[in-house]
């Protein structure tokens, strides 16, 4: 059931307090879903609504599903994340609210992560002063690019000034800061995208999620690229991209430790890692995907009826329990962005020799063409395999034949 | 006798053959509710979803007119140009036809070629025109066109609606007065046809026939005159909605036969049956043996499901004697199959019930049609050509024959013009063209008939906007100019996509080939050369590019599952393609040249 390796039980070494083998395992992460933004990215498939009227009822709804929830988390809570939408749009009375709700009924570590997504905009004098007085230590902000022309292609809130203004103000506030940046955008040059990483080094952020601009369908970014209004993005040029920013970021001291996120020793974003290595995690809000034990579970994608629902005592989930192989197929997905890798041995004591068995004899026609190496018994991407790992993985997959 | 009533429905897809069917059987109290079911006379699950009935059937009622019971058998025939040689048996089998016209759509070319077989056979044509009803329709010019054709009378054109109800007693009322009854002679040795034939796992092959001569008794020792195999008639009966076995079947009357054969291959439309003993001098004439027209390869996606899919098409072949198939071998695919169909409707319905009934994934190669070839050691014998990679190199080849067909379009006059480009792109040659009405125009083409293989039938639809049908029949071996257009994937020769071509076409078809194959085989680690060539030359080439990105940055919120289920869906469409050296492609790709316009 738990996926963590031994020799990854040794990179997490908990200083501040002592905790059990046990413990450790079943340290768990809470997602809260704030699905509000002041405009819509023209890439963007995530849930949010533009309309702030319900957000005060919102809030009121989140609490109530985190006391109802209170007793599914098997283990005391290690981070706190507030993702979106755009929770910078949360107000000193709307967090301090969740947070009691939080503390009077979930046991949280004594040092927690607790992160907030911020959009560059939100992010002034006062506001930052406000955050900095709650238990939120942590920022990830909603940067993407330093340059005007790829703000207004994605149609982001903030301009370039703000996107290193609101970093400079952050930082005298928070140290722990995280940006994200996107690259192979349309007509990006090699130049501009160097800047853009140039940028964040010179401001000294230790942690960096870079993702590739992605065409999904149903956004304005798709039916512009249809309608030849903005060229179709370029996965070579994304390739491009992406060799450069490992490339930089890795001799700048940065580790890939996910396949989109950098981080200093120290800085890696513990949410994020939860959801790669297996490790459990309740989502709160409209939206929210939740994992525990071996049930995946996910919560209804509309606001109002969200807020019904909990007005209405009931908890709008949807869920489904994994298989064996359900669980083997997402051990291979997500361990294989990781640079923790997929551990043979966990793979033959959780899933059973016929899963090992399978497995050695998938990964072969890979390792001739340089694009899986196992180190001992760890099997990883190397670094040719990497931008292909989702068809990597789905070739290492088992099928449910139900 | 005199109260025999033997007719059948001519009538084109979707103009209501099946609904008006319905009714009659509905009228005549032939069905009960509880055995009622829309659209009664197609029971095969294909054939309801493609609206074409593709296996006749006949079926009995008694309709009591004038204080008279009169026995009427309904034969149903096929609806599809690739089945008209089962038309013409079941016409053959009849005394008269009704005549369906759907008043909006007025006359098809398949109509048209139907009812002319059926005035060859002197049948007597009750025109009904159907579907008036309906807000498009357009009764009195289609009756015109009606009268036109058939030079009858404008009162003889019965006025109906299948689905209203509209006009079905006018319409039984006709079948009693204008049909006549069977004529034969009761005494003579027993003559009778065969129009179809149904195989029942239970019971072996079910023979539908009409007697002409004499008469069919249970127990009879039986001879069928062209397969000179003689049975005994283990049962004899009429057709209602089920068997009802009887002790004879007499001259005039339809029914159907059991023998315990178990082989569709014994069994052949058109043949004659008659008594083992006192055989008849004259079998009914008109017989044929059908043969494919097309001809393609098949083969199972997994390779070691060859045994499987022998089964499986051993198993087709029982119930569809016009399906024939020879073990072949491809360096691409392996094992497989050559077969023949009637026609590219016929090689889809086999497919999708390899899918359907068998569970079965198969790979069906280019479609082609039979050449003859001559080598310069023997001119006079020639070589069958069914499969591309059969055909003598060039420096042995003397010449080849192609299959042509005179082909009939019927389409509205301000479409003539696209219609004839499109055919004489096709290498036809007009021969005639007629005006059967004010704005419909028939034209006549003698043409290839592997030029119908290749997106015919889409392409004319297109050009047409949809009004132009289409009928052929086929007029013997002509002189080609051939060659033989191979592809190549990352440099190696993939015999399966091999096809021959004019001359004249190759270079272009093997451009849009390569073309097609680029947009159909999916990227993968590395770059794919695609080419096409004639002999060591090569006359085009594309290239897929290799993939260069395969990952989602991003997660959902944790949306573990999501993404999951998107690559075991990347995995399961991998599992429909072929490995073919180590490029893998997709089923579809095998079919390319058929969607060069797509």
């Amino acid at each position: 059931m738990f996926y963590l390796s031994k020799i990854e039980l040794k990179l997490k070494e908990f200083d501040e307090v002592n905790p059990t083998f046990e413990e450790i395992i079943l340290m768990s992460s809470l997602y809260i879903h704030i699905p509000f933004c002041k405009q819509a990215c023209h890439y963007c498939d995530f849930h949010f609504s533009t309309s702030l009227k319900h957000k005060d009822q919102l809030v009121e709804a989140i609490g109530k599903e985190l006391s109802m929830r209170k007793n599914e988390l098997p283990g005391a809570v290690e981070n706190i994340y507030f993702g979106g939408g755009t929770p910078s749009l949360l107000s000193e009375s709307d967090l301090t609210s969740i947070f009691e709700t939080i503390y009077a009924h979930y046991e949280v570590v004594e040092y927690p992560e607790i992160t907030l997504e911020a959009n560059p905009d939100d992010l002034d004098i006062s506001y930052l002063q406000m955050l900095s007085g709650t238990k939120v230590n942590r920022l990830s902000i909603g940067v993407q690019s330093f340059f005007e022309e790829d703000l207004k292609l994605m149609n982001r809130a903030h301009n370039a000034g703000e996107a290193e203004s609101s970093i400079l103000l952050a930082k005298q506030f928070f140290d722990n800061i995280s940006i994200d940046l996107i690259y192979g955008i349309p007509e990006m040059s090699v130049e501009r995208w160097q800047a853009n990483l140039s940028k964040a080094l010179e401001l000294g952020i230790p942690h960096i999620s870079s993702y590739a601009l992605t065409v999904e369908p149903n956004t304005a970014l798709k039916h512009f690229i249809d309608k030849e209004i903005i060229p179709p993005v370029d996965d070579d040029l994304a390739k491009l991209h992406f060799d450069i920013l490992v490339d930089t970021l890795q001799n700048m001291g940065y580790e890939n430790y996910e396949f989109s996120n950098f981080g200093k020793p120290g800085y890696f974003s513990q949410n994020n890692t939860a959801y790669w290595t297996g490790k459990f995690y309740l989502g709160i809000g409209p939206s929210a995907h939740s994992f525990v034990n071996s049930t995946r579970s996910w919560n209804i994608n509309n606001n109002p009826k969200y807020i019904k629902a909990l007005e209405a005592g009931e908890l709008p989930a949807k869920r489904e329990e994994l298989s064996r192989t359900d669980r083997y197929n997402e051990y291979i997905m997500t361990r294989l962005r990781t640079q923790w890798g997929v551990d043979l041995k966990v793979v033959e004591t959780e899933f059973g020799l016929n899963y090992a068995a399978y497995l050695m004899d998938h990964i072969q026609a890979f390792q001739q063409q340089g694009l899986l190496k196992l180190e001992g018994d760890i099997l990883k991407v190397t670094g040719d395999g990497k931008f292909l790992s989702d068809g990597i993985a789905s070739e290492l997959f088992m099928l449910n034949l139900k | 006798m005199k109260n025999i009533r033997n007719f059948c429905i001519i009538a084109h897809i979707d103009h209501g053959k099946s609904t008006l069917a319905d009714r009659l059987l509905d009228f005549t109290k032939s069905v009960t509710e509880r055995e009622r079911k829309e659209q009664l006379l197609d029971n095969m699950d294909l054939e309801r979803e493609r609206g074409i009935t593709i296996k006749s059937h006949a079926i009995q009622m008694v309709y009591p007119y004038k204080g008279e019971d009169y026995v009427f058998n309904l034969i149903d025939t096929p609806g599809h140009v690739d089945f008209s040689y089962e038309v013409s048996r079941s016409i053959a089998a009849c005394e008269g036809a009704l005549l369906i016209v759907d008043a909006a759509q007025s006359i098809q070319a398949q109509t048209i070629s139907n009812l002319y077989l059926a005035l060859e056979n002197d049948l007597e044509i009750i025109p009904v025109l159907n579907k008036v009803d309906l807000q498009s329709a357009n009764p009195d010019e289609v009756t015109d066109d009606i009268v036109d054709l058939i030079g009858c009378k404008r009162e003889d054109v019965i006025r109906a609606s299948a689905k209203e109800g509209i006009g079905i007693e006018e319409i039984l009322n006709a079948i009693v007065e204008r049909v006549p009854a069977p004529k034969g002679d009761p005494e003579a040795p027993l003559r009778a046809l065969v129009f179809d034939s149904v195989y029942n796992p239970f019971r072996g092959i079910e023979t539908y026939f009409r007697v002409f001569d004499g008469s069919i008794k249970k127990g009879q020792s039986i001879k069928f005159v062209a397969t000179g195999k003689n049975y005994s008639a283990d049962e004899v009966g009429t057709l209602k909605l089920v068997q009802f076995p009887k002790k004879e079947i007499k001259a005039g009357d339809v029914g159907y036969l059991i023998t315990g054969i178990k082989n569709a291959k014994e069994v052949k439309v058109g043949d004659t049956i008659t008594d083992a003993e006192n055989p008849t001098k004259n079998a009914v004439s008109g017989f044929e043996d059908v043969k494919p027209m097309v001809f393609a390869g098949i083969y199972p996606v997994e390779t070691d499901e060859y045994e499987e899919l022998r089964t499986a098409m051993e198993k087709l072949q029982l119930n569809d004697a016009s399906l024939v198939f020879v073990p072949e071998s491809s360096a691409a695919l392996g094992f497989g199959f050559r077969c023949g169909f009637l026609g590219m409707l016929h090689l889809e319905i086999i497919q999708e019930r390899l899918e359907r009934e068998f569970d079965m994934t198969v790979i069906t190669t280019v479609p082609n049609v039979s050449y003859n070839a001559y080598t310069l050691k023997d001119k006079d014998k020639p070589i069958i050509v069914s499969n591309p990679t059969d055909l003598p190199e060039p420096t042995y080849l003397d010449r080849v024959e192609e299959p042509f067909i005179k082909a009939s379009i019927i389409t509205k006059s301000e479409f003539v013009g696209p219609v004839m480009s499109l055919c004489i792109e096709k290498r036809g040659q007009i021969t005639n063209q007629t005006y059967l009405t004010q704005d419909r125009v028939e034209l006549s083409f003698d043409m290839p008939l592997a030029e119908i293989v290749f997106d015919f039938y889409d392409r004319l639809k297109t050009v047409s906007k949809g009004y132009a049908s289409f009928d052929y029949s086929p007029i013997g071996m002509r002189k080609s100019k051939l060659v033989k257009v191979d592809v190549l994937l990352n440099g190696n020769t993939v015999d399966a996509l091999s096809a021959l071509l004019h001359v004249d076409n190759a270079y272009d078809i093997g451009k849009r080939i390569c073309e097609k194959l680029k947009e159909l085989i999916p990227r993968q680690q590395f770059d794919i050369p695609i080419q096409a060539a004639i002999g060591a030359k090569i006359i085009a080439r594309e290239t897929v590019k290799a993939l260069r990105k395969d990952v989602t940055a991003k997660c959902y919120g944790g949306d573990i599952s999501r993404k999951r289920k998107l690559l075991e869906k990347q995995k399961k469409g991998k599992k429909r393609m072929r490995q073919v050296g180590n490029v893998e492609i997709p089923q579809e790709a095998f079919m390319a040249v058929l969607k060069l316009n797509d």
